[in-house]
């Protein structure tokens, strides 16, 4: 498979990056050589095969349901590159 | 005058024998540091705290009730977090992040007296083979300043080789323990999947990720297992697999050990003098009374491309948390949400993360899921199936760790998929979830070390630990490096 000039736009919008016309040209290059690289896998006949997502070899160990202590609200938002008293702030959301 | 020391054990002897203190070790390594600056090596440094910490130490070594690793001054790799300092994971998007909590790893060795003189430099979020791809500039290869030192735990190999360190911690989704080890001559190993916590490791590829140390000797690698390795609730992934003494069998004779040669590793790309080494290396271990035995993974040579397609879907996954609302950077020029999410991650991630980060969203996208991301779980499947067949025949795997040894900065930089082809004898492993383990078997012409690599069963770290004791006592002592001039 390979991608056109196009398709990058439309992935780097999905992806939520932007790039210059010359970084797109880049990246398509870029990326047809590598997608012609992995296009190798068509070459197994994969009919038969159960998919692998994770190689554990049970269910995740998941902790039993109860309250425990957790980061309080100053601890969470330490980090924010913006605050409103105990919410995260952030710039107006108008439009789709 | 403290000379430089291989190993925890002989650390421990003169600090019992009051011949050195742990002070006295955090100002050598703090000076080795200072005097290797231009290996780029670390991203910040602890010192006040590694000395006041020491000094606590030291009291209680007087004691008697110093923790397992007192005297070991550690370097961790700036992708795990501590609950002090900035864990930048080599990125500018997260340059002034303050981690509130502290990963389990690392509070499981400080709770045995191990100092943290620093965080190691790293490609940015871990991608890359080089750690030329970090957002605080490239890390320098301590035996060759104009060679690489391998990557993403760049930083973590070179502070073990250069003596900035006794021990130190990577990670490894793809080889970024094994393949740095072997550029700079040191033991790396990466553990089973789930045996040692994530519990904060910032995500890459959630199925593929796995710490692990980075030592001179087998010893301390053991030793750092048994502090590291173990069911924690604060990582549903990690395994309730009972944690053996991986110090135990460490001198147990290698007789009768079975010890299969995968001959897809040796084949067409692997360097003449890489392959001579072990070659070598196979006949010591047959010396040794183990039996190297001819086994097949047919399905090595679609390794690379199944990883990268999955490694690079889970990291695109795991990279949508940096938009700018929550943590790290945000482009402040931003008019609108949307505005901020895009400029946010556009200004503030490299290259090589954007460029994984789009081939991961295209792979997972409508229309393409099939042909690529689908298709890649079910090779990964066929991958498990070739090593549960080498099983039958062999109790692990020796292969090459690199097709080379540490190539130089700039070589592969701008050629993304020449870079991505280096991996091709490790990231089978991260697929499998296997353990392996790379150490020092030799050196070329120009003197730069080779890496073998022992791959196990699942949970089979200790035979890999056993074999790899014999080769650095009998076969190939790790180098140091002790000189610190530029060369």
């Amino acid at each position: 498979m390979s991608v056109t000039l196009a398709e990058v736009e439309r992935i780097a919008a999905l992806a939520k990056l932007s790039f210059s016309d010359e970084e797109k040209a880049q990246f398509t290059e870029q990326f047809n050589q590598i997608l012609a690289y992995v296009d190798k896998l068509d070459e197994l006949d994969l009919s038969a095969v159960a998919p692998t997502s994770h190689v554990l070899a049970g269910p995740p160990l998941l902790r039993d349901d109860e309250y425990r202590p957790s980061l309080t609200p100053d601890e969470a938002l330490a980090n924010a590159p913006r605050r409103n008293k105990n919410l995260f702030s952030v710039p107006k959301v108008i439009g789709g | 005058m403290i000379h430089s020391f291989t190993d925890l054990q002989s650390i421990q002897g003169k600090l019992a024998a009051g011949a050195t203190s742990c002070a006295e070790l955090t100002e050598y390594y703090l000076d080795r540091i200072h005097e290797g600056a231009h290996l780029n090596a670390f991203i910040s440094l602890f010192a006040e705290r590694a000395r006041a910490q020491a000094v606590e130490i030291d009291g209680k070594q007087k004691k008697g009730t110093a923790g397992r690793l007192a005297g070991m001054i550690m370097a961790i790799k700036d992708n795990m977090v501590l609950d002090y300092g900035a864990t930048t994971c080599g990125s500018h998007i997260l340059e002034h992040f303050q981690s509130p909590y502290t990963a389990t790893v690392l509070k499981k060795l400080a709770a045995e007296d191990a100092i943290f003189i620093g965080k190691t430099n790293m490609d940015e979020f871990a991608m890359g083979s080089s750690t030329e791809n970090s957002a605080f500039g490239l890390v320098r290869n301590p035996l060759d300043n104009d060679r690489v030192p391998g990557g993403s735990s760049g930083g973590s190999a070179v502070a073990v080789a250069a003596d900035f360190c006794t021990a130190a911690l990577g990670s490894d989704t793809g080889g970024s323990i094994r393949q740095p080890a072997s550029f700079c001559g040191v033991i790396g190993l990466k553990p089973t999947y789930g045996r040692v916590s994530r519990y904060g490791l910032v995500a890459f590829a959630s199925s593929l990720d796995q710490i692990g140390p980075l030592t001179r000797s087998v010893d301390d690698a053991a030793l750092l297992m048994n502090v590291l390795a173990g069911r924690d609730p604060g990582d549903s992934t990690s395994a309730a697999v009972d944690v053996p003494d991986f110090c135990a069998d460490l001198d147990k004779p290698l007789k009768g050990l079975r010890i299969g040669i995968p001959q897809e590793y040796y084949g067409e790309g692997l360097d003449e003098t890489v392959r001579q080494a072990l070659q070598k290396t196979s006949e010591f271990l047959r010396d040794m009374q183990a039996i190297p035995v001819p086994v097949s993974l047919p399905h090595t040579e679609y390794s690379i491309a199944t990883y990268y397609i999955l490694a690079n879907a889970e990291a695109s996954a795991n990279l949508a948390r940096y938009d700018g609302a929550h943590y790290g950077a945000r482009a402040d020029a931003a008019r609108s949400l949307e505005e901020m999410y895009v400029q946010t991650r556009s200004q503030a991630f490299g290259a090589e993360v954007k460029r994984r980060i789009m081939l991961g969203t295209y792979v997972l996208s409508s229309g393409y899921y099939e042909a690529y991301y689908a298709k890649a779980q079910q090779v990964r499947t066929r991958l498990r199936d070739d090593f549960d067949g080498a099983w039958q025949h062999c109790d692990l795997l020796l292969t090459p760790t690199c097709p080379t040894t540490a190539f130089r900065i700039g070589e592969k930089a701008s050629d993304p998929l020449t870079m991505y082809l280096s991996d091709v004898y490790t990231v089978s492993v991260n697929l499998t979830g296997l353990p392996a383990l790379s150490i020092p078997c030799g050196q070329d012409p120009q003197g730069l070390p080779i890496g073998a690599q022992l791959i196990g069963q699942p949970f089979a770290e200790g035979t890999l630990l056993r074999v790899a004791k014999q080769l650095q006592l009998h076969h190939a002592p790790t180098r140091q490096v002790l000189r610190l001039e530029e060369r």
